[in-house]
């Protein structure tokens, strides 16, 4: 701790406090108003700062470390463009609740309002897409602005907090205390449930004959994979994750009937409409996962555990609401359920299984294997086989995002990283390498297509400056292929602007970069690739799939339709 | 329905924007809202009139709740409560309608501040209800200039908005 006496510049105030706050990594992008700053950075070598390429790469580059870590995700960035160029990597964090703390430079105090050079106003641009933001004008108020900002980003639901720094605040001094702890009375999460509410959600789920599981992305967060095994194997019932949620319960296991939603399983999603209680937990009745409201799980008595008391009833009314910390709640349901499993109607849930497993044998997920032509799914299967199931996996968005849920079985909580709720391309490669930050043991691959890949393709430097050898996969289909798909299905097959036609040669621009590049385009030769691939551990392999073109993802339930009205592949379609 | 939230927030820069901007980014009504502070100047306090269906002002008040800036949120619309709103008004007054002004300013219990310039400055402090019909009893082309404050509100008896 710091003597209280010492006077310390605002600079080395937030270099401090990073250090006090238990920050070993700070991703960023210098500039005017943060050079006070990165002098301070200069002198010292507990906090470790990754240069970036883009700010934007610096906020998925800490979305990814935070989501894989369960730590914040901590930025630097200087005023201006540095801060606008911030905005979509916190606008991805907050939409999925992913706890960031991101600071940006301001200009000097007395020049706010004036249209300054590099002057943007940071906390108006930010505030609807962060949990909360800070303008710190007075460097006394520097360490305990800092210390609430990792307070409101972790706790309660969390989020990505902005904190404004003007510039000649890093330059003021005052003594340096870095806060125990802060109180706002304005602030206080719900962390335990209401035990009259966790009664009646006990009750209804043993009087359940077609129960059904559904979780999301707050069991991850709230680091309750462990309680909801364990809640989930004791009462034998099916259980759903949503896209946010994969590996929160373990994918390979019996009870495990694959995502729900758009592209979910069928089985999941005829579960869903035939349930009659629905127990869903940390997840928030997405519209990719309701399909059309009007015919949601229109059998089911519902309950909803989350700690985000707007999140309950926001989009669909629920009979037992349960405020509270997953983790806290799930810990006390498995306390009280653990006599009281006797009860279950066995013989309904038989029935309810042996219903299921005929709509398994659907065999939703299939695909072509006899093709010649390397089929997206199958990259992803081998990488699955060939990883074991272990590596962390990172994706962009769109077709492959939706196969990599699909096709990789995550057993383990946080190994899936993917920008859910906002749908960022561009968001993988960047992310992948604040994974590697995180765990530079590990091996982790970016699933990827060519159209986000080039997003924030910058970002191959940073993974060279700083040694993270990640692997990249790219489903290279040279189309935007959701875009293309969504053309094919509901457009007449028009594609407008959804192909590319100067695509460059990834091997090259790998190999520019400094890093290794291979071309795959025959299916015979996709397992050997990823096997040399994976076996080069100290180098970025960026792998170009060529892949088919025309392949779609299914199953799909087109926009604005029920969750039982599902298209098959053509091999399968529903009579 | 028609309801009126009162909040308690901190007197931060920015906590009116954070409440404002909600409700343009949900896309929920807004039909006033006040904001000054209170005996403790550390807090204001805000009243919002707004209106939607039973579900839309629950979320209304969740989200409004979630603002961490925001330190205590009730609909006043659920408690015995008084509403009070301001208005200013100014209204032609030549020696052929002042008579019909006076009848209308003492049966409203309303209260005139200025007379100059052949022109009525008049204040009447009640339900935007009867400000409507305050209004309302002038034709239409006398009235010069028409201020209203927005709702405030409070509830009564043991009911209070506090830390």
């Amino acid at each position: 701790m710091a003597n209280s006496s010492e006077k310390l510049r605002g600079a080395d105030i937030f270099v401090r406090a990073l250090k006090d706050e238990g920050v070993t990594h700070l991703f960023g992008y210098p500039g005017g108003a943060v050079l006070h700053i990165y002098d301070a950075l200069y002198k010292q070598s507990a906090v470790e700062h990754i240069l970036v390429r883009h700010e934007q790469g610096a906020t998925h580059a800490a979305d990814g470390y935070a989501r894989a870590t369960g730590r914040p995700g901590v930025v630097l960035v200087t005023s201006g463009p540095g801060m606008t160029n911030a905005v979509t990597g916190i606008a991805t964090a907050y939409m999925d609740s992913i706890p960031l703390v991101v600071f940006s430079g301001q200009v000097p105090t007395h020049l706010i309002g004036n249209d300054a050079f590099q002057e943007v106003d940071a906390v108006g641009i930010s505030r609807p897409c962060v949990k909360h933001n800070f303008l710190v004008k007075d460097v006394r108020d520097l360490a305990t602005t800092i210390k609430k900002a990792f307070l409101i980003a972790m706790s309660g639901r969390p989020g990505p907090v902005l904190v404004d720094i003007p510039k000649d605040v890093t330059a003021d001094m005052c003594e340096y205390e870095y806060p125990q702890h802060v109180e706002m009375r304005s602030y206080h999460p719900v962390i335990k449930g209401d035990s009259e509410q966790i009664k009646r959600a006990i009750k209804l789920l043993l009087s359940a004959k077609k129960p059904m599981v559904y979780t999301g992305g707050g069991v991850i967060l709230g680091n309750a994979s462990q309680e909801l095994t364990t809640f989930t194997r004791s009462l034998g019932y099916p259980i759903t994750n949503t896209l946010m949620g994969l590996g929160a319960y373990p994918a390979t296991d019996k009870q495990f009937i694959g995502m729900l939603g758009m592209h979910g399983t069928y089985e999941a999603n005829m579960a869903m409409h035939h349930c009659d209680v629905l127990i869903a937990i940390g997840a928030r009745f997405d519209d990719r996962v309701t399909g059309d409201l009007e015919k949601f799980c229109p059998y089911a008595k519902i309950i909803h555990i989350d700690i985000d008391p707007a999140s309950i009833s926001k989009n669909v009314p629920v009979d037992v609401a349960i405020v509270g910390d997953v983790k806290n709640v799930l810990s006390e349901i498995n306390q009280q359920l653990g006599a009281q499993t006797g009860s279950i109607d066995q013989a309904a849930i038989k029935q309810w299984w042996q219903q299921i497993r005929e709509w398994q044998s659907m065999n939703c997920l299939r695909f072509d294997r006899k093709s010649d032509k390397i089929k997206p799914q199958f990259v992803i299967e081998t990488l699955y086989e060939l990883t074991g199931g272990d590596a962390y996996i990172t994706s962009d968005v769109g077709q492959h995002q939706m196969w990599a849920a699909q096709f990789y079985k995550f057993d383990k909580p946080r190994r899936w990283i993917n920008s859910g709720g906002l749908g960022t391309m561009g968001f993988g490669m960047p992310a992948a390498l604040g994974v590697k930050v995180a765990f530079p043991e590990a091996t982790v691959a970016c699933i990827t297509g060519e159209a986000s890949l080039v997003m924030c393709i910058q970002e191959l430097s940073t993974c060279l400056q700083y040694d993270l050898p990640i692997k990249i996969i790219n489903l290279n289909n040279r189309y935007m292929g959701m875009v293309r798909q969504w053309q094919e299905f509901f457009y007449d097959k028009r594609y407008s602007h959804s192909y590319m036609e100067a695509i460059p040669d990834f091997v090259k621009l790998s190999e520019s970069f400094g890093h290794t590049g291979m071309r795959i385009e025959r299916a015979v030769d996709v397992k050997e690739a990823l096997q040399q691939a994976l076996a080069k551990k100290d180098k970025l392999v960026l792998m170009d799939f060529i892949t088919d073109q025309t392949e779609n993802v299914y199953p799909m339930i087109a926009a604005g339709k029920g969750q039982h009205e599902m298209h098959l592949s053509p091999e399968r379609e529903l009579a | 329905m028609r309801h009126i939230i009162s909040l308690l927030v901190e007197n931060e820069a920015g906590a009116l924007s954070r409440v404002a901007g909600l409700f343009s980014a949900r896309a929920y009504n807004i039909e006033s809202l006040t904001v000054a502070p209170t005996n403790d100047s550390s807090m204001s306090r805000m009243t919002i009139v707004t209106s939607g269906s039973d579900n839309i002002i629950e979320q209304i008040t969740k989200q409004v709740d979630k603002l961490v800036d925001v330190i205590r949120v009730v609909d006043l619309s659920e408690l015995k409560h008084v509403e009070r709103e301001l208005l200013l008004i100014k209204v032609m007054a030549d020696s052929k309608l002042r008579a019909g002004i006076e009848q209308i300013i003492a049966s409203f219990n309303a209260r005139l501040i200025d007379d100059s310039d052949n022109i009525c400055t008049i204040e009447l402090t009640d339900t935007g209800e009867k400000l409507e019909k305050f209004i309302q009893s002038f034709d239409k082309n006398n009235i010069i200039e028409v201020v209203r404050s927005g709702v405030t509100g409070i509830a009564l008896g043991k009911n209070i908005l506090q830390v």
